[in-house]
């Protein structure tokens, strides 16, 4: 049976990380199962934990007065959903919610930032994949501003 | 002047026209454009939607942005419409043969890409993979809707089916349609792509498909351009060295890759 530091060397995020910082990470996780439209986060709770997806999809959704509730990104198998563990003040942006059955790997956030305190390859390492993640999905954001498809001419 | 089969509202702003193809009318190549001319109005370039294979009518799946598509717009099955075409260099159909073949189209740009994936499944064999990934605004805006999930579910053509924002009570995809490159699975040096849909998102999907290893000489992008003659007189399409209406409007991306990231003044 596969325990959770063979899941996560076999997820894309974290697939490229030698085993030994592997298993300090995994430390930090359980497995977890969420329901349909069972609430993984809720927008500006304490963002405490990293999920990081295996299978089923999650839709992180964003609440105004005068568009109600919009879906602004989903995110699947290989995907990891909660970096704001990793920086001040640990909140949620937006909320996220269970949109199928969803297997995911729990890291405990304040566990992964003590470890990452006290090893700073670790700390750098992760650091360097959370900045690749957020860089591609500032980009996607960009991109999901300039309302592309409401504008091309025939 | 053409007599309108048909005409189709798509969503809140597009719409399709299904024309009889004036007599003469030698066919279309996937890809390729009509003029369509409303007397004492003018004339558009609107790319051919339907199938190469049915000569009985011509579908040009339109949104109204200009003066032309205005009236088009209001056109119904007792309308004519003047045809000129087909004009344009086409998709390179012929070159994806034996090929895995992705196919990225955004918004409307879905279009002028449906009568590539007519011609692969009337002759699926001939290709590997073959993978459509479409955005659209929102799931309002999705063309074609039903036909391409019904190619999807025959496991003809993977495809993905993205929007940029929805309702909680969407259960697909939302997010750009660039962040679906990464998990197509082909053989990089062995695939042709083709995209097209607004400038900037062309050029970010190209951008995935490189780093996913595709070679660049094999990425093609559909241009749009004002076109007016068709026929590379008029410069309205003028585009860098090469006019988008003769010239493209499918090009390599290694041919105007630079002309993509120069803005227009």
């Amino acid at each position: 049976m596969k325990d959770i530091a063979d899941e996560l060397s076999e997820h894309a995020f974290f697939e490229s990380l030698n085993p030994g910082t592997i298993e300090l990470i995994a430390g930090c996780g359980v497995n977890a199962v969420y329901k349909p439209e069972e609430m993984l986060a809720r927008e500006g709770s304490s963002a405490d934990e990293l999920f990081v997806i295996r299978k089923g999809r999650v839709a992180l959704l964003m609440h105004s007065t005068e568009r109600g509730s919009l879906q602004v990104e989903t995110l699947d198998a290989g995907d990891v959903l909660g970096w704001s563990f990793l920086v001040p003040p640990y909140r949620w942006p937006v909320e996220a919610r269970a949109v199928q059955t969803v297997h995911v790997i729990r890291l405990d956030g304040k566990c992964l930032r003590d470890k990452c305190n006290a090893d700073a390859e670790l700390g750098y390492e992760l650091m360097r994949h959370f900045a690749a993640l957020i860089a591609r999905r500032l980009d996607a954001t960009r991109i999901q501003l300039l309302d592309l498809y409401g504008q091309l001419e025939q | 002047m053409c007599d309108i089969n048909r005409r189709q509202q798509d969503t809140e702003d597009v719409f399709t026209l299904d024309i009889a193809p004036p007599p003469g009318y030698p066919g279309f190549a996937p890809g390729q454009f009509n003029m369509l001319y409303v007397p004492g109005v003018g004339e558009a370039a609107i790319s051919i939607s339907g199938d190469p294979q049915d000569s009985y009518r011509l579908l040009h799946t339109i949104r109204a942005v200009g003066d032309v598509t205005a009236q088009l717009r209001n056109k119904d099955g007792r309308s004519h419409v003047g045809v000129r075409g087909p004009f344009g260099k086409p998709w390179p159909i012929e070159a994806a043969r034996g090929r895995d073949l992705v196919i990225v189209a955004g918004g409307i740009g879905i279009a002028p890409l449906r009568p590539v994936l007519y011609t692969v499944l009337s002759d699926r064999a001939a290709y590997g993979n073959v993978h459509l990934l479409y955005g659209a605004r929102t799931p309002r805006d999705i063309l074609y809707q039903d036909e391409l999930m019904q190619w999807h579910r025959q496991g003809e053509i993977s495809t993905t089916i993205t929007v940029d924002a929805a309702k909680p009570s969407w259960k697909g995809d939302v997010g750009v349609v660039t962040r679906y490159i990464g998990r197509v699975r082909v053989d990089p040096e062995n695939t042709v792509a083709m995209i097209c849909g607004p400038e900037i998102m062309m050029r970010y999907t190209a951008g995935e498909l490189l780093l996913k290893g595709i070679p660049m000489r094999q990425i093609h992008v559909s241009m749009e351009r004002h076109m007016k003659c068709a026929a590379a007189l008029c410069g309205h399409c003028q585009f860098g060295p090469y006019f988008v209406c003769r010239d493209g409007p499918v090009f390599r991306y290694s041919d105007v890759a630079p002309l993509m990231s120069t803005a227009e003044f």
